[in-house]
């Protein structure tokens, strides 16, 4: 019997289905009949597809259908969580190395992948844009058919959106040092371990389809529209994704399966390959511009930011993040004068997507890295530059949203203590440090039903995808405070939309404070079943009985759940059921719509040396330190923090995608695409948290999720800057780049 | 030649004899034809390791072998590491340390580090980081995996059952 609370670090809960082989992801599911299926793509970026001759790939034996966009309804639908831009195949033209012009269903996975390659399109490349410059160019061709947008002033261009916040007067404010610099930061992929997965089969008057999505209902609502079914005929079974980190957020391909599932009339297969997963999502790569005004008593006057993402062909979620990802831009300071404009810019690139930290970590680059600089020229500590403008617990840092909600000086300090800030350094090695932030939910809605069984175990229903942040463990932890079940007396069902009640999303480490609230007041409404039942079994009023922690509480004797539950059900048996619902609405007027539910903050500190032959980076510790609120699982979050970090020395460290001149990638697949394995991690890293119970999530918890990824590349950069002088603005600092600037240190030509 | 070969191997100590296309992996062959789903299949291409089993004791990339390579051979997969219900030590102690997020990798990671432990059963942590190079955790479990591994070393439980 395990009985762990909140607070404890119990094993996972699905933990022993990942160790032993037995946890079924997409691609572990097998139906009878099954047809295997491969889409069809381009060797280039743009081109006019002139036509489609499916002869060859239609008699080879065991394909079963080909389809194109003229197979599917006219005009082809377009979907989107944002725009409705994407359509379901690509037609008339294709927008990116990638784009499917034709999907290909056979007996084998062989079989399609040869009826592919049969598959004849005559074609004509296009002239295209893969970079800003490029994109933003007067005579640019456009991605976007202008038709898409009508009556928007930008649909000319390439711009799909520019978005403007700010505060104070940033032409006026007086400053003794302006600081004036441009980063990038490269595209890079999320490189899920599971591949993204896709299955859909014929069920009664409707369909089931299987994806590997962290939003199942968003999915069910958007297959409901294409296909013109209602919600109730759209089964979404979401299994845990192998891994999400936002890409698999959003729909990809399971309209065209679910399209060709029901015209085969059998269930359709499509697994990626990790190469196809290359092109199917990425993050948007970004350059910033930055000016920071500064006063001499180290008084932050103004930023100034200016912020280009390079997003994809088709917007998928790609605005949202620009739109969100940039507005805390100015971080988490007290400053007087803030104006961010930053635009989404589309161009002829696989799509791109929510990734871990939503277009934070590309301004918090920049911004973070300005700091440090301007530190420097007012002759200040860079720790204490922060600590002087850091917003204070109630400060209205962002005028028009959440005050600052949590003591963020003590988790600055805590990290800085445990890099050893001030102490002396080895000769060689320098010390960075960067604070992040990260806008949490600013919608959010989620349901739970939770079910206590007559013999006292308990069933939490949870539309979340555990993707590996350990969702299910955290809501079976609730349930089993609140219900005083033991843990493996607790089941979570997820994953399966003709089960499950509604939940919005997972994303922006929304989970344990949105679904989190909702499983509680779940339980907080069986525990009034259980007060009115002990109120009439023993005759005592409710309003001298207390329910919490699965103690029944009279006045004159302490029960368990169980014995009131039993008592009260009695030999007819039964349950009780309670729903919990919690929502963050919506502000109209608010620049994102919403304010943050809460803030993710986060200090990251590290020690690194660079190897003055090679540009080779070691970072000797490592720290990140995160306000969480409230640990419900103090394992787990340290899981997600050094996951995050280690995450983000990917895109510091090595990860970028290299495009060549007909806009395909040059580096898919892991061969030439490099991420972090167990040989490129600091020699030492150590995570710790800040629990002060002040987040709005069940006792007391904030989401923490993405925290430590945010500003893993300034706090790299800085050490770097002080262990060798090397000074770099473009990511990631590969050992040729931080050789080149060794090189510029010293005033060589290279 | 032939488009099949008859191969005989012991899969998890089960003998199996089967016709096998000459030109389908190991990876195919355990999770098509045996339906041990628990090997995962990534990049295809030996760089990533979730597809990681043990051949005649050693860790192998199932997809860059042949299952008719594998003819007379004992495969080990994880559905093959517990036995009777019980958790091999590794298996545990990747729960318990929390090495295992999203799971996609574990599998690989189990074997990789069940073989390491085979061939070097006091594995010091940079040892355990080399040995365990080849298998990719995108969730950056890497500490919580060696500690895993370290801790099972240091009880002398070896890497767990076969």
């Amino acid at each position: 019997m395990n009985a762990a609370r909140i607070g404890d670090s119990p094993n996972r809960v699905g933990g022993r289905e990942r160790v032993t082989g037995q946890q079924m992801y997409v691609a572990d599911i097998r139906l009878p009949g099954t047809l295997q299926a491969k889409l069809v793509t381009l060797d280039c970026a743009r081109a006019r597809i002139i036509s489609i001759d499916k002869t060859a790939a239609e008699n080879l034996p065991g394909v079963s259908l080909v389809m194109t966009a003229a197979d599917l309804p006219q005009p082809v639908p377009r979907f989107g969580p944002q725009f409705e831009d994407r359509p379901v195949l690509a037609v008339g033209e294709t927008k990116y190395h990638g784009d499917p012009v034709a999907i290909v269903a056979a007996e084998t996975a062989e079989i399609a992948a040869e009826a592919a390659r049969l598959v004849r399109v005559e074609y004509e490349e296009l002239s295209a844009v893969y970079t800003l410059a490029a994109a933003l160019a007067p005579d640019a061709p456009l991605v976007q058919d202008p038709s898409l947008r009508p009556k928007d002033p930008l649909a000319g261009t390439n711009v799909l959106r520019e978005h403007r916040v700010g505060w104070g007067d940033v032409d006026s404010e007086a400053a003794d040092v302006v600081i004036d610099n441009r980063y990038s930061f490269p595209i890079v992929t999320h490189f899920a371990i599971e591949p993204h997965s896709f299955m859909a089969a014929p069920e009664g008057d409707g369909v089931a389809v299987w994806s590997s999505i962290q939003h199942p209902y968003w999915l069910q609502k958007i297959l409901a529209k294409i296909l013109r079914l209602p919600l109730a005929r759209v089964r979404v079974v979401a299994p845990d994704p192998g891994g999400g980190f936002g890409g698999k957020q959003h729909t990809k391909y399971e309209p065209i399966v679910a399209f060709a599932a029901l015209r085969a009339d059998r269930p359709v297969r499509l697994i990626l390959s990790l190469e196809e997963s290359f092109q199917a999502a990425r993050r948007a790569a970004c350059e910033v511009h930055v000016r920071t005004g500064v006063r001499a008593d180290g008084k932050i006057a103004f930023q100034d930011i200016e912020a280009d993402y390079l997003i994809g062909a088709y917007a998928d979620i790609a605005d949202r993040v620009v739109s969100k990802g940039s507005y805390p831009g100015a971080g988490p300071y007290n400053v007087p004068a803030v104006r961010i404009v930053a635009r989404s810019v589309l161009s002829h690139t696989l799509p791109s997507t929510a990734f871990r930290g939503f277009g934070n970590p590309q301004v918090n680059w920049a911004v973070e890295s300005n700091l440090d600089e301007a530190a420097r020229a007012v002759g200040l500590d860079r720790l204490e530059l922060r600590l002087r403008n850091l917003a204070r617990k109630g400060d209205a840092f962002i005028p028009f949203d959440t005050a600052c909600d949590g003591d963020w000086q003590q988790t600055v300090r805590r990290a800085a203590e445990m890099i050893g800030w001030g102490q002396p350094l080895p000769a060689g090695h320098g010390r960075g440090l960067a604070v992040g932030i990260k806008s949490g939910p600013t919608t959010g809605h989620s349901y739970s039903t939770v079910r206590l069984l007559a013999d006292g175990s308990v069933l939490v229903y949870a539309g979340t995808s555990d993707m590996g942040q350990g969702a299910r463990t955290i809501f079976a932890q609730i349930a089993a405070q609140e219900l005083g079940a033991p843990l493996d007396w607790v089941t979570v069902v997820m994953g399966d939309t003709a089960l499950v009640p509604y939940d919005q999303q997972t994303s922006a480490s929304r989970s344990t404070v949105l679904m989190g609230n909702a499983i509680l007041r779940a339980c907080r409404s069986i525990q009034e079943q259980l007060r009115r039942m002990a109120s009439e079994l023993h005759s005592v009023p409710e309003d001298q009985i207390v329910v919490e922690n699965g103690i029944v509480r009279l006045p004159d004797q302490e029960l368990t759940v169980i014995q009131v539950l039993k008592a009260g059900l009695g030999r007819m048996g039964g349950e009780l059921i309670g729903n919990g619902e919690s929502r963050k609405d919506a502000e109209p007027d608010h620049p994102l719509q919403g304010s943050a539910a809460f803030f993710e903050f986060n200090c990251t500190a590290v020690e690194a040396t660079v190897d003055e032959g090679t540009g080779d980076i070691t970072i000797v510790r490592h720290v990140a330190v995160s306000d969480v609120g409230k640990a419900l699982n103090p394992l787990q979050v340290r899981m997600q923090d050094e996951g995050a970090a280690i995450q983000g020395l990917g895109h510091t460290l090595m990860e970028h995608y290299i495009f060549d001149d007909k806009g395909r990638v040059r580096n898919l697949g892991a061969i030439d695409y490099r991420i972090p394995t167990s040989m490129d991690l600091p020699l030492e890293m150590e995570s710790d948290l800040v629990e002060n119970g002040d987040g709005p999530g069940p006792y007391g918890s904030k989401g923490m999720s993405e925290g430590a990824l945010l500003c893993v590349a300034p706090a790299v950069a800085a050490a770097v800057r002080e262990a060798s002088g090397a000074v770099i603005r473009d990511l990631p600092l590969t050992p040729e780049r931080v050789w080149r600037a060794l090189q510029e240190r010293d005033g060589k030509e290279v | 030649m032939a488009d099949t070969l008859p191969v005989e191997m012991i899969v998890n100590g089960r003998r199996r004899a089967i016709e096998v296309p000459v030109n389908v992996t190991l990876l195919d062959l355990l999770r098509d034809e045996l339906g041990l789903t628990g090997t995962k299949e990534c990049c295809d291409v030996g760089e990533c390791g979730a597809c990681t089993v043990l051949v005649d004791g050693r860790a192998v990339d199932s997809c860059l072998m042949l299952a008719v390579e594998a003819d007379g051979a004992e495969i080990t997969t994880v559905e093959g590491l517990a036995a009777d219900g019980q958790l091999s030590p590794l298996q545990q102690a990747f729960l318990d340390k929390g090495a295992s997020q999203c799971g996609f990798c574990t599998p690989g990671q189990l074997m990789a580090a069940h073989a390491l432990l085979q061939e070097n059963p006091d594995p010091s942590l940079p040892q355990i980081q080399e040995g365990l190079s080849g298998n990719l955790c995108r969730c950056g479990c890497y500490f919580q995996i060696a500690d895993a591994v370290l801790a099972v070393a240091q009880s002398g439980q070896e890497g767990g059952r076969k």
